[in-house]
């Protein structure tokens, strides 16, 4: 498919801006560089974009069961809300934004519900901003009871990839401490790396291989006991919301993809909120301004030891408003039962994979079971790679490749509550039969996919010969 | 897989050509770069920087993965291979002429393998 | 019991059927794990609603708040007009619900779309590589910081002319990197550089152009001043000033980044918005996110991929120099969609157009006796003495227009192509009556 800078001609446009009704001004040192921007005509603008459009998969074009992404349907009013909300300028005066700062203030109040956690913040874009915010209150509470010495965040070997990144973002040095053969953390590595320098525990409950770790208590009382703070990664939240509380589990401070657990769209990789919660003692130090309530209405404030803003204005308040929207049609029934029916259609498809594929770790599951396809690559030569290629060809997205690291050719199957039995009876079916393919035509599964808009992309030469731009060449 | 008998060769996969007056080029060995797959960036050090024996002083990367290379010496850097940036891909086609780094003012090196042992500790 | 939209489509009845085919009798059985005292026994949510009382009650939120048909404020915060094809072709299902890029073969609409932001973004920057976008203005000049960061230099000096949020973004990351944030002062409404002395531990000289105040910096002589330091230089861009604009590369910068909001994205009361970020050929390697490359198939069919992705978190965890994984990709293809809307005309007309009635009305400000606070070029923004801004705003606010933000030496006016001569001499007769 063409580019956009391959189509129209110069001279083709679209018709826009009026006439200058006041005198024109130019500046003295204008631009003087040609500016080299696509041209074309209304009709070739849409049927591009169309075009774009058609060669993506999104939710509302079939299955996408991308472990630890939470894929879930994305309910159309979600949007319809958010517009409502579009032409308010974010510095208007306090007594005109009574209905935005009401959104924050509500969704404050019903995810710190749901989590457990008194305070919450919506200036983090993603979940991974969110780990840095959460991180520096961490930080800031240390250094302000003057203790210097807690440089150290704890992360399990099979925490997503972005916790240490985080933790090394906010300062701290990481300590990598090895998971149980039960994926779970190993209690007595964690005894062991605990002490005067350990500032917290980065941690996912249910944890990335899909097990809810039964130890949890033990594991934030030893980290509270060592004088560090515990935090909990809300990437997999789906799986328990409703059911039991990251606050009653011991956590200090969260994050939230709203982009995930709370169905706002993904929008292609953003943009999506990393909302932080924290429990009252660390209120104090969140991210500015906060919304406060008295008689008068909602106020816009900032909390006394503030760790200071991570982002422009309020955060990506679009994504709260959809968030919010979700939350108030679920409501206090549904929002467990989402939670237990994702967890449902995980075993379900494990279950039911499980006839023929390998599980790194044994059932029951939470909300994604990861297979390892070491003893199908070691049989047929076909990798995991290969079998999601497969599935591309049979308008299936999928599932999370590789991750977590600890297990070998990693697939990592989360269907969310969204999906139907019957698709997931289907998409089961494709599953095995490529497993059949492996062992009787693996070159079919090397090639795949051959009815995609293109097939295996050459990465080597994309990265040692990097095209990041069109030249005109 | 090749093993020049001229070389030393570390735990870590790195080779150590000795050039006398306590200097040396080390590079990475033909079983790192077919364990590695294909390499398409490398993060050379800094001419200057003091390097440390068994410690990372630069790392390469493929497509899904970055990996450090580790010293096989103390010393400091004296030149390294700009050749790299431009195409990695001769740590994979020739990864004994590809060398990396030229280090000097050698004090110290970590434990090193004659080209026999090193074969007999890649088959293991 | 019936409830209310879980957007769960399994009944009760096929729910029943799973459960038995694992062998258990209720899906609470599958938490078996969680320890049984921590189990919420009953949420304090309200009950669920139907898609129309939810709509009711968020609308009833929205009715709380005041929309201006008039608005002369930006400060970081831009109204302008958005076509309506832009609108069109960005609520497309099959973007809006699709996740990151991670199956190449399927995703080749979203990678082609930030394979032409990135080209487009070079254009307007003149720089020779952009990445996919990162969350917004503030995020892009705090991680430009961080780009420039090395174990000799480890201090930034940042423009007091830089929006205030932006620096205190900076300040927060800086407080996480443990880099030294040190302010460049100002004088008349521009970046003071002669006030400080660049040290052998500056890693950067940030300005903001135009300025928060509008004011346009002399950029060329910033740039000069960093190198002769050693350190980069990074200037942050007001995107629809660019059309008609020194662009950074012209400038001497290291690193163009800033707030693409303006480019056919919503006020939206602050989010979301988009960072952009795009740098010299020699510091692209250092450019934190996702960035899109060109590359073939088999077949020798042209196709898109996430590449250089060694430099990022999910691969080099703590060794990785940000955290960000995501882009904003949304809103990258809106900005991309804009941007083909508009075309280079488009944009110089919409640059002029805002540009000139700033003028026009500072002008006029100024013959109702409200002059100009500082000397010299600016953009669309500019700041003017007031005697009283509280009734000056107040007169504006009970006419249906919001005013300019009030700010330390008076008032900072935003003007766009949004806003009629009629309504800007409707704004001007209002100040007369009350000054």
């Amino acid at each position: 498919m063409k580019l956009i800078f391959e189509k129209g001609a110069p001279g083709q446009h679209l018709s826009l801006m009026p006439p200058c009704d006041v005198p024109e001004v130019t500046l003295s040192r204008p631009r003087t560089e040609p500016l080299n921007l696509p041209h074309v005509s209304e009709t070739e603008l849409t049927r591009h974009y169309t075009a774009l459009a058609k060669r993506v998969h999104g939710v509302n074009d079939g299955f996408y069961p991308l472990g630890s992404c939470t894929m879930k349907y994305n309910p159309k009013i979600n949007e319809d809300m958010a517009a409502l909300f579009s032409q308010i300028h974010p510095l208007q005066p306090e007594e005109t934004v009574q209905g935005c700062l009401e959104v924050l203030h509500e969704s404050e109040k019903l995810l710190g519900e749901i989590t457990g956690m008194d305070a919450m913040t919506f200036q983090p874009a993603a979940g991974a901003h969110g780990e840095f915010t959460g991180l520096l209150l961490i930080k800031a509470y240390h250094a302000r009871r003057n203790d210097a010495a807690r440089t150290k965040i704890i992360v399990p070997d099979s925490a997503h990839g972005t916790n240490p990144a985080s933790a090394v973002m906010a300062g701290f040095t990481v300590v990598n401490i090895p998971s149980g053969e039960d994926g779970c953390v190993d209690v007595e590595a964690l005894r062991g790396a605990v002490g005067p320098d350990t500032a917290g525990l980065m941690l996912t409950n249910p944890n990335t291989v899909g097990i809810f770790d039964r130890n949890i208590l033990e594991i934030t009382r030893i980290v509270h006991d060592a004088g560090g703070l515990c935090y909990y990664d809300g990437a997999n939240l789906n799986a328990v919301m409703g059911v039991v509380r990251p606050g009653d589990m011991g956590f200090d401070v969260i994050h939230l993809n709203l982009h995930k657990t709370f169905s706002t769209p993904h929008g292609g990789g953003g943009p999506g909120s990393g909302a932080v919660g924290c429990k009252e003692f660390l209120r104090c130090f969140l991210p500015g301004p906060v919304v406060t309530r008295d008689e008068a209405g909602y106020h816009l404030t900032v909390p006394e030891h503030s760790i200071g803003r991570v982002k422009d204005f309020y955060g990506n308040f679009s994504v709260v408003v959809k968030a919010l929207t979700y939350i108030l049609t679920l409501g206090r029934e549904g929002i467990p039962e989402a939670a237990r029916n994702a967890v449902l259609n995980a075993n379900y498809m494990m279950k039911r994979l499980s006839e023929k594929y390998a599980m790194a770790y044994a059932g029951p599951c939470m909300h994604e079971f990861v297979m390892t396809l070491q003893d199908l690559k070691d049989a047929t030569g076909c990798s995991a790679m290969d079998i999601a290629k497969g599935l591309l060809d049979h308008g299936i997205h999928p599932p999370t490749m590789y991750f977590p690291l600890i297990v070998h050719e990693a697939l990592m199957v989360e269907p969310t509550e969204t999906e139907s039995q019957e698709t997931m009876d289907e998409v089961c079916r494709v599953f095995l039969d490529l497993w059949d393919l492996a062992h009787q035509n693996p070159q079919a599964l090397h090639d795949a996919p051959t009815r995609t808009p293109v097939r295996r992309l050459d990465e080597v030469g994309a990265a040692r010969n990097p095209v990041l731009r069109y030249t005109g060449e | 897989m090749n093993f020049p008998a001229e070389l030393k060769y570390t735990k870590d996969h790195e080779w150590f050509k000795d050039l006398g007056n306590d200097t040396a080029l080390v590079g990475i060995t033909d079983f790192a770069q077919s364990e590695l797959g294909d390499l398409v960036f490398i993060n050379l050090p800094q001419v200057g920087d003091e390097v440390i024996a068994d410690e990372s002083f630069c790392d390469v990367e493929s497509v899904k993965a970055v990996s450090d290379v580790m010293s096989p010496c103390t010393g400091v850097i004296e030149e390294v291979n700009t050749e790299l940036e431009d195409e990695p891909q001769l740590l994979n086609e020739d990864p004994y002429g590809a060398w990396i780094a030229r280090i000097r003012d050698i004090s110290a090196c970590g434990e090193l393998m004659s080209a026999d042992e090193y074969e007999a500790f890649v088959q293991k | 019991m019936f409830l209310m939209g879980t957007y769960v489509p399994n009944t009760a009845a096929q729910q029943r059927a799973m459960l038995a085919a694992l062998g258990v009798d209720r899906a609470e059985e599958l938490f078996a794990a969680v320890p049984r005292e921590m189990l919420v026994d009953r949420l304090n949510l309200p009950e669920g609603l139907s898609e129309l009382s939810v709509r009711q009650k968020v609308s009833a939120m929205a009715g709380k708040n005041r929309v201006y048909p008039t608005v002369l404020r930006g400060a970081g915060s831009y109204r302008h007009f958005i076509p309506a094809v832009v609108k069109s072709v960005t609520g497309r299902e099959e973007l809006v619900t699709a996740y990151t890029p991670y199956q190449a073969e399927i995703s080749q609409g979203i990678l082609q779309s930030i394979f032409e932001y990135q080209t487009m973004i070079c254009a307007l920057t003149g720089m020779d590589v952009s990445n996919a976008s990162v969350y917004d203005g503030g995020t892009a000049a705090a991680e430009a910081l961080a780009m420039c960061r090395d174990r000799k230099r480890n201090r930034a000096y940042v423009s007091a002319c830089a929006d205030p949020q932006v620096i205190e973004t900076m300040r927060t990351y800086c407080f996480g990197s443990g880099m030294a944030l040190e302010l460049i002062p100002e004088r008349d409404g521009r970046t003071d550089l002669s006030a400080v002395s660049l040290g052998a531990d500056a890693a950067c000289v940030y300005i903001a152009q135009p300025n928060y105040y509008g004011n346009i910096e002399d950029a060329r002589a910033t740039g000069e001043a960093a190198h002769a330091a050693g350190a980069r230089f990074i200037m942050g861009c007001n995107p629809i000033a660019l059309a008609v604009m020194e662009t950074p590369a012209a400038c001497g910068a290291d690193i163009a980044v800033g707030e693409a909001q303006p480019l056919g994205l919503d006020v939206a009361f602050g989010g979301p918005y988009l960072g952009y970020m795009a740098a010299t050929k020699a510091m692209f390697r250092k450019l934190p996110g996702r960035i899109v490359g060109q590359t073939h198939d088999a077949e020798g069919n042209t196709g898109y991929v996430l590449t250089l992705t060694a430099r990022e978190q999910h691969i080099r965890r703590e060794k990785a120099s940000s955290n960000i994984c995501s882009n904003q990709a949304l809103c990258a293809f809106t900005a991309g969609g804009y941007m083909t809307a508009m075309g280079a005309d488009g944009l110089r007309q919409a640059a002029t157009l805002c540009m000139s009635k700033a003028h026009y009305f500072a002008g006029e400000l100024e013959k109702t006796g409200l002059p100009r606070v500082h000397t010299g070029e600016y953009f669309h923004e500019f700041v003017t003495k007031c005697g009283d801004p509280v009734k000056i705003l107040r007169a504006l606010d009970e006419n249906g227009i919001l005013g300019g933000l009030p700010v330390k030496d008076g008032i900072l006016w935003c003007v766009t192509e949004l806003v009629t001569r009629e309504e800007l001499d409707r704004a001007v007769s209002i100040i007369k009556e009350v000054c």
